[in-house]
């Protein structure tokens, strides 16, 4: 899928890639798919706007894209998105924001964007710990995962954002992990098309900060442990609770209606 | 860009209005079309009396889910082209700070009325104070500068808040109508003009730059959607976009937001004097108690005591100027406030005449007569 994404950058970035997202991240592919699903549906980046947070995600638009990047506060991109949405519709808004932004800090703005079925695509990136302040623990660790303030092991549940966002009334909701790449940029080619709130559970990966303190450190051993985790809503069919407890269900969880 | 006339869209005549209904026809006549707010006593008139309004002029109106996301979505509003408004009180006002701070570091024209009530924490919701002057300028964290203004009647809450509205799009920077529930819900006559005086921004052409801006002036601002690529951020790191030094940036841009506001501060700045010829004492008042002041200084100038009062419409940038002139012009500065002296350790910054700080934190409005009793002891 080799394809020239030059024309998406701002000439003083595609010559010499200055991504400061740390080898191995996962945040890297996600970007390289959003760009793709954009570049298929022929969309006009000066139409788009990349609305992100704080934290690793934040370094996929900016300050690269050749489009308007508003870069906001930590959890507060939807508020700022719902602004800018309302005062001028026809701004397309994509955010690819971080667990900690949507799912701690942001969760009640994420709740309340998705019972707006406000006309956003959101991409949660899910590499399941706090990266950018350097590994702690975060709402979707998984349990026992040690993380810098998890010595001992997260003691809770992760948190399952897409379930909460469909609860909430979202229009398009779907999970894939980077190893299915072209299922996400299929997915967020969908996301992008459906009028409302759409959702994409990107699962990505953190070898920095989570992978060397739980024995996956090389990206190769958190590609492994993410193919080992995440199983296909057909694969899920017929398991007994037992068997899905650590399981993460891909796929499309809901496309339309409400 | 810049200054120019329009039309009243109020029939122009003498209205007799709430001093909230006068924030809220302010901002229509200024071109506020973007409001967001949350409910928040005594605020909550305004948001209501602009959710009314809104369909009128073609506005948008949201409550959102709380203070930090109605801030949040003015902000947005506001990069996508919009004169925008909140509204809300001490705790609201609390819960706004760190998006003040974004505000001021993106050069962000917003407007806030901020309605004060008794605090701390959750205080009184339906009785006075005045005491939110310093979060109001030091709210968020680092050196940053806001305008803000302090109306005392009803007249003024329209003519300021279309200030604010034209010193927000002027200046790039948080507005914030600093006004008490004794003015927001006291009800007056109003002179609506034929004409209005409005400032619209200077708006940005072609792909917006990277990094700083060339020197201290206000930039014109970039909107979403128009191709100009436009990069905002909170961040000063990445504020540089690897063109700059770190260190560099971070000194650029505290100081250029200082110098922005500071340098032009004579022309923001708005003040009243009333009997300073001859006046051993002066008042310094703002907001509600300018009014009590001025009857007491009225009163007493009659019995032939030499008093006269000056009345801070603009209090951040801070009035420096004229308190260190009259403080030097005079043996003592009377200070009521109902709050602990904020504006009262202000003022001595800038005089070595003699400051005396009238405290009244018990939720009432101060009466004409405390003020002339006090003054009496004075003179």
């Amino acid at each position: 899928m080799a394809k020239d994404l030059a024309q998406y950058f701002r000439p003083e970035y595609r010559s010499t890639p200055q991504s400061p997202l740390c080898a191995g991240c996962g945040h890297g592919i996600v970007l390289g798919l959003i760009l793709r699903a954009i570049d298929e549906l022929k969309i006009n980046m000066d139409d788009m706007l990349f609305v992100n947070g704080i934290g690793c995600c934040m370094w996929v638009p900016t300050p690269q894209f050749a489009a308007d990047v508003l870069q906001t506060l930590h959890g507060r991109a939807l508020a700022f998105a719902t602004g800018a949405k309302l005062f001028n519709p026809k701004l397309k808004i994509l955010s690819f924001l971080g667990d900690g932004d949507l799912g701690d800090i942001g969760g009640n703005h994420l709740i309340h964007a998705a019972r707006r079925n406000m006309d956003f695509t959101i991409i949660l990136g899910n590499n399941m710990v706090y990266g950018l302040t350097g590994g702690q623990v975060a709402n979707t660790t998984p349990e026992g995962a040690l993380t810098a303030t998890t010595p001992l092991g997260n003691p809770y549940r992760p948190f399952d954002m897409c379930k909460l966002v469909e609860a909430a009334g979202a229009t398009y909701v779907a999970r894939y992990s980077i190893l299915q790449p072209f299922l996400l940029i299929k997915s967020i080619k969908k996301a992008l098309q459906t009028p409302g709130f759409a959702f994409i559970e990107a699962m990505s990966m953190c070898p920095t900060q989570f992978g060397r303190r739980n024995r996956l450190d090389t990206p190769v051993e958190l590609l492994k442990f993410l193919k080992d985790k995440c199983i296909t809503k057909k694969q899920a069919e017929g398991l007994s609770p037992e068997e899905l407890k650590d399981k993460i269900i891909t796929g499309e969880l809901k496309n339309g209606g409400s | 860009m810049g200054f120019k006339q329009v039309k009243s869209i109020l029939p122009p005549q003498t209205h007799y209005f709430s001093g909230s209904d006068a924030v809220v026809e302010g901002a229509i006549a200024s071109g506020c079309r973007y409001f967001a707010g949350y409910p928040l006593t005594p605020a909550t008139d305004i948001a209501e009396g602009f959710s009314a309004r809104a369909k009128d002029v073609g506005a948008v109106f949201i409550q959102m889910e709380d203070e930090i996301a109605s801030i949040c979505s003015i902000i947005g509003a506001s990069w996508a082209g919009a004169k925008v408004m909140t509204a809300t009180s001490g705790p609201g006002f609390s819960l706004m700070q760190e998006a003040i701070g974004y505000a001021a570091v993106t050069e962000t024209p917003i407007v806030i009325a901020l309605i004060q009530r008794p605090g701390p924490s959750t205080g009184q919701g339906t009785t006075f104070a005045s005491a939110d002057i310093m979060q109001c300028k030091w709210g968020s964290q680092g050196d940053y500068q806001v305008i803000a203004l302090c109306p005392w009647s009803v007249q003024e809450m329209y003519d300021q808040t279309i200030n604010a509205f034209n010193l927000a799009e002027q200046y790039r920077v948080p507005v914030i109508l600093l006004s008490e529930a004794a003015i927001s819900r006291l009800e007056e006559r109003v002179e609506i003009k034929e004409e209005i005086r409005i400032f619209d921004r200077a708006k940005a052409t072609g792909v917006a730059a990277l990094g700083l801006p060339p020197d201290n002036q206000v930039q014109p601002m970039p909107i979403f959607g128009k191709g100009h690529q436009t990069k905002v951020t909170g961040s000063l790191r990445a504020y540089s976009w690897g063109l700059t030094s770190d260190k560099a940036v971070q000194e650029m841009v505290v100081s250029r937001l200082h110098h922005k506001i500071m340098d032009n501060r004579d022309e923001i700045i708005e003040y009243d004097s009333y009997y300073r010829e001859g006046a051993e004492v002066v008042v310094i008042a703002y907001g509600f108690t300018a009014r009590s002041s001025l009857l007491a200084v009225k009163a007493l100038r009659q019995d032939g005591k030499k008093v006269g009062m000056l009345r801070l419409k603009t209090i951040w940038p801070f009035p420096d100027r004229v308190v260190a002139k009259v403080g030097s012009e005079v043996k003592k500065l009377f200070i009521p406030e109902m709050n602990m002296g904020q504006v009262a350790g202000e003022v001595m910054k800038y005089t070595c005449s003699k400051v005396i700080s009238y405290s009244q934190t018990n939720g009432d409005s101060i009466q004409p007569d405390t003020i002339i009793n006090e003054l009496r002891r004075l003179l």
